[in-house]
């Protein structure tokens, strides 16, 4: 299959940079988007949920909480301040961020969007709970 | 003429000040290496945020529905300003001259009759400032507790001035800190962040914007401007610090060849008062012989 290239930046750092990617799924806010080579200059944001990098010979997985994504001249950047490896999840930390949404959620004055983007994080933490 | 056991004294407490601008200037060493990789690492993220921002404004040509982060709110009245600072003395210059160029753009506004608002983040700028703009300052962040410099505090800083710009309490916003080109030097700046002003508003780059956005133009602009913010801070901050580590080096380095030079000039004035008291006993065992 066809390559690109990978960049996932956070804050901080280059969080990873990959040339041997052939496919990505991202969760982009409009719902789960396939990213192949070749594909047409988009910018798009990311909703909570995980990031699926396959490579010939490995498949990483990462979950983030958002994030900007640009595709641009067979480069795929991913600008986000949370991200995490979904190896290095345990299940207290994921209890935690659950935790803290479950909270956000009970707060009066919450916006219909805000809610929306909560209601996902549960599920998608959930949903890596149970695996 | 000090005596003798003064000047003694003298020395070592000399020394022992040179013993500790010796340690903290190697400390400041070792942390600029890290500081220095930070603001390096930090970097793709602002740049490519940048970008990002730079096409999407360029597809915007109506300024009328546009958001009012891009294009500013139509009046010049309130001006924020934002001033980056250490929490820690002894660093040099670093302090004196970020408070320098913003007192300079303060007297600016002031003279054209505009109203001022400063919001400082470190507890140097605070205490500089507060005495002649103490009435303007609505705001006084300190991130002393925090061991890193970490996105969350400067998101913190952003989301405010968003807040405040939200609630209409100013027009412009413009930060100051310290921009690190090198060791010995760093130089202040001013970068306004409300509205965005373009950098490379000259270069004629033709730019691509035949892109497809999910969901809307308008959307994605919306969203992505006050995470501009915050990063533009957090980059804001990322300089600052290794300029304050830079800055604190080189003045460490200096205190410490000072204290050095004293040192030797207070020990050849310590050596000739003993030799002119050894002489000067001399003379008076000798002449006490003489007369017998």
């Amino acid at each position: 299959m066809d390559q690109f290239n990978l960049e996932i930046i956070s804050p901080e750092k280059s969080f990873l940079t990959k040339s041997d990617t052939e496919e990505v799924v991202i969760p982009a806010i409009e719902g789960y988007m396939g990213i192949l080579k070749d594909h047409i200059p988009l910018i798009s944001f990311l909703k909570p949920g995980i990031i699926d990098v396959r490579s010939k010979d490995e498949t990483l997985n990462y979950y983030v909480d958002d994030g900007i994504v640009e595709f641009k001249d067979n480069t795929l950047s991913i600008l986000t301040s949370n991200i995490f490896d979904l190896k290095e999840m345990d299940k207290n930390k994921v209890d935690k961020i659950v935790k803290d949404a479950e909270e956000g959620l009970k707060k009066e004055n919450i916006k219909d969007h805000e809610r929306y983007i909560l209601d996902q994080k549960i599920e998608v933490l959930n949903s890596i709970k149970s695996n | 003429m000090p005596s003798l056991d003064d000047l003694r004294k003298r020395i070592t407490s000399v020394k022992s000040t040179q013993k500790i601008t010796k340690a903290m200037k190697m400390v400041a060493a070792a942390k600029l290496r890290k500081a220095q990789e930070n603001a390096e690492k930090g970097r793709p993220y602002s740049e490519k945020m940048n970008n990002i921002i730079l096409n999407l404004s360029a597809g915007v040509s109506d300024t009328q529905s546009a958001p009012k982060l891009l294009v500013g709110t139509g009046k010049e009245d309130v001006h924020l300003c934002v001033v980056l600072t250490s929490d820690r003395g002894l660093c040099g210059g670093f302090n004196s001259n970020i408070i320098k160029k913003a007192k300079n753009y303060f007297e600016k506004i002031q003279k054209e009759g505009k109203s001022l608002k400063i919001i400082t983040v470190g507890s140097k700028g605070h205490d500089q400032l507060k005495r002649q703009y103490g009435k303007s300052i609505i705001e006084n962040i300190s991130f002393k507790e925090s061991k890193n410099i970490n996105y969350f505090d400067a998101a913190k800083v952003g989301n405010l001035i968003i807040e405040k710009f939200q609630n209409e309490e100013f027009d412009f916003c413009t930060i100051f800190f310290n921009k690190f080109k090198n060791v010995i030097s760093q130089i202040p700046q001013a970068q306004q962040i409300i509205p965005l002003e373009n950098e490379n508003k000259d270069k004629d780059e033709k730019l691509e914007s035949n892109y497809e956005f999910e969901p809307d133009e308008d959307e994605i602009l919306s969203n992505l401007l006050p995470k501009n913010i915050s990063t533009q801070i957090f980059k804001a901050m990322l300089e600052n610090s290794a300029s304050e580590q830079g800055s604190r080096m080189t003045a460490m380095d200096n205190a410490t060849r000072n204290a050095g030079d004293l040192v030797d000039k207070l020990t050849i004035q310590y050596n000739r008062s003993r030799q002119a008291a050894i002489t000067k006993e001399l003379i008076e065992i000798i002449s006490g012989a003489e007369s017998l």
